[in-house]
């Protein structure tokens, strides 16, 4: 049994499994497969200030090893999670935290206040990533000056932990990360989806709703882990790595790319217990490697 | 409700026919019980060896035997996926998790006040309406199965909804029952119904409830929107609601009434 706890900013996890924003719900959704207390922590579906209906179905196309979507941030609005929603999952013994979004720098700072708010919430993930609605999201993002002035805004009115999800959607991904780490951010997380395509060729259209959408799943680890890498290197905040790990062997990956901690997504779709296994798996690795913790194995390769 | 699960069945029999198959799946594992089923609920299968099916395949409940500790499903091979489960064999496993979805909703236990349910089912559509029928003959109905084809072949085994109720067909082009489509069968004039359930392609599903709407028979459909997670966590099913906008046919379906629905408005 080795050490598996680990850091981010003040914040402590039990381990460095974590399950990714949009692809976990609200975690209750997998507690009849899972002790949902033994993650490291819980992503919670994109939150925005007011109620979104999201795009139209169809908003899913599997592709080869990976899927598209094209959801565009459904949800009830911060107000619903806070009195609907808070008060069910506040109890689950893990870090519970809420994924950010919005249009406006308004938006995200008077959003992020209200979760400021809620005890058991100990962090908040800005996703300045989202490819799938029109209005901003990825579009601050994608610009290094946007995307510090979005942190920036939010650091006055959030004093907990900041983590940003950065979007792979860039020339140079380090330059964001650079960026938000100047103004604030605790952390960084990568990568959000990669903007992608599918057409029918019978019906010769596109099969999402809105042409474009986010691809995700195993098929995009390789070009994550480059980017957890890079990024690892570029900063001194603390990264989370995520992009198609769907095994304990893709997570010690990232970890050895120099993820301090780890997120699981679209795997969990294939099998809802995929982060036991990835949290047994590095615990075992961890052992028979003769490492007594998994903090010596951050960005530990020659 | 149920807790869902994950778990390997393994199959004791796979009967084929033209592009569509029958799996007779048991659970082995003892020290798993054996889940409560409702009609309608469905399952997510796991498909092996396929590099361009990476999500599961949603496939509904056909029929269970619990005593057997079976459930069998009724899959017509449209695409890769559905290739890849076909070609299983006695004693393979095969992955799922169960169960999924709501329900069609049951009446009560038959109170002598005679009641007429129609199970209305196109194509493979009618995988769901075995274990419907079962369930409404076990408090007291008979039903009426009406299933609909392309032609005679095309019927994958009727017997098994004999056994259950009464059964009518219809075929486009006339080899078996009356010819056209199932909203053409006499017995929609000739007999009035008190409940009617349908499943399969969308176009049969919209005939079926504007004839259900026409005659003020309350009707349930089941929706096949394709899915990623099958359990409310990814939002990618969604159907558009009268009343709450969006919701996921994964867990607030796949049984809808159609007073819920927009798109048959
Ligand atoms: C709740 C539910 C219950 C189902 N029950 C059954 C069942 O009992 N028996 C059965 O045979 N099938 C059932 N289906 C449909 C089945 O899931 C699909 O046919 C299957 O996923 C196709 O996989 P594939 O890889 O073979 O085909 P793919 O290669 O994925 O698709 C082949 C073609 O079919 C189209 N297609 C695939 N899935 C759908 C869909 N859901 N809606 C519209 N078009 C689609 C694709 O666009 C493509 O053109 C059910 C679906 C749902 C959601
Ligand atoms: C269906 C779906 C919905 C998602 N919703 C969100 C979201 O609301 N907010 C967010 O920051 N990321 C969202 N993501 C992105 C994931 O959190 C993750 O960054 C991405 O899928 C890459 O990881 P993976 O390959 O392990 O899934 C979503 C992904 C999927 C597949
Ligand atoms: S398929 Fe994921 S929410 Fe329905």
């Amino acid at each position: 049994m080795a050490d598996l706890a680990v850091n981010i900013g003040t914040l402590n996890f039990k381990n460095p499994v974590l399950t990714a924003s949009g692809t976990f719900g609200y975690g209750v959704e997998y507690s009849d497969f899972i002790d949902l207390s033994r993650l490291g922590g819980i992503f919670v579906k994109g939150t925005t200030l007011n109620a979104r209906e999201g795009n139209d179905y169809p908003r899913m196309a599997e592709t080869s090893s990976g899927m598209l979507n094209a959801v565009g941030l459904q949800n009830k609005g911060v107000q619903y999670f806070i009195s609907n929603i808070y008060p069910e999952i506040k109890n689950i013994d893990t870090n519970i935290m809420v994924n950010v979004s919005g249009s406006t720098i308004e938006d995200y700072c008077v959003c992020a206040e209200q979760i400021n708010e809620l005890e058991k919430i100990p962090a908040i993930e800005l996703n300045i990533s989202c490819p799938n609605v029109k209005q901003g999201g990825m579009a601050f993002g994608t610009s290094a000056k946007a995307a510090a002035e979005v942190v920036a805004a939010v650091r006055r009115t959030y004093n907990k932990t900041l983590i940003v999800k950065l979007s792979p959607n860039v020339t140079d991904i380090t330059e964001i990360a650079r960026a938000v780490e100047a103004e604030g951010a605790d952390a960084v997380s990568l990568i959000n989806t990669l903007m992608g395509m599918a057409i029918d060729i019978e019906r010769r259209r596109p099969v999402l709703s809105t042409v474009t959408g986010g691809l995700s799943g195993a098929c995009i680890k390789p070009v994550a882990l480059r980017m957890v890498w890079q990024t690892a290197r570029a900063v001194k905040i603390p990264v989370i790595g995520m992009g198609g790990i769907s095994s304990w062997q893709d997570a010690v990956e990232f970890i050895l790319a120099g993820a301090t901690a780890i997120e699981i997504g679209t795997a969990n779709f294939i099998d809802p217990t995929v982060s036991m296994k990835v949290i047994d798996g590095i615990d075992e690795y961890l052992d028979r490697k003769n490492i007594d913790s998994v903090r010596k194995l951050i960005g530990s390769i020659d | 409700m149920t807790k869902k699960f994950i778990a390997d069945w393994t199959v004791r029999e796979i009967i084929r026919k033209n592009d569509a198959f029958l799996l007779r799946l048991v659970l082995e594992d003892e020290n798993q019980a054996f889940p409560e089923t409702l009609p309608g609920q469905f399952v997510q299968v796991l498909v092996k060896n396929s590099a361009s099916t990476y999500l599961r395949r949603p496939i509904s409940i056909h029929f269970v035997e619990p005593e057997k500790r079976e459930i069998h499903l009724l899959i017509q091979i449209t695409g890769e996926g559905t290739r890849q489960i076909a070609k299983t064999a006695t004693g393979d496993k095969l992955n799922l998790i169960c169960p999924l979805g709501n329900s069609f909703s049951l009446p009560e236990r038959n109170d002598k006040s005679p009641k007429f349910f129609l199970l209305i089912g196109g194509g493979v559509g009618a995988a769901p309406l075995l274990y419907l029928g079962h369930r409404l003959r076990k408090i007291g109905y008979v039903p009426d199965f009406l299933l609909g084809a392309y032609s005679k072949e095309n019927f994958f085994d009727n017997r098994p909804f004999e056994t259950v109720g009464n059964l009518f067909l219809t075929t486009e082009d006339g080899s078996a029952g009356s010819k056209g489509y199932v909203t053409n069968h006499p017995v929609l004039e000739t007999k009035t119904y008190d409940f009617i359930y349908t499943c399969g392609p969308r176009p049969m599903m919209q005939a079926v409830a504007q004839y259900a709407r026409k005659k003020n028979i309350p009707c349930e459909i089941s929706l096949e929107n394709t899915m990623a997670c099958g359990i409310g966590a990814c939002l990618c099913c969604v159907e558009k609601t009268v009343y709450k906008g969006n919701v996921c046919v994964c867990t607030e379906g796949p049984v809808f009434n159609i007073n819920e629905l927009l798109w048959l408005i």
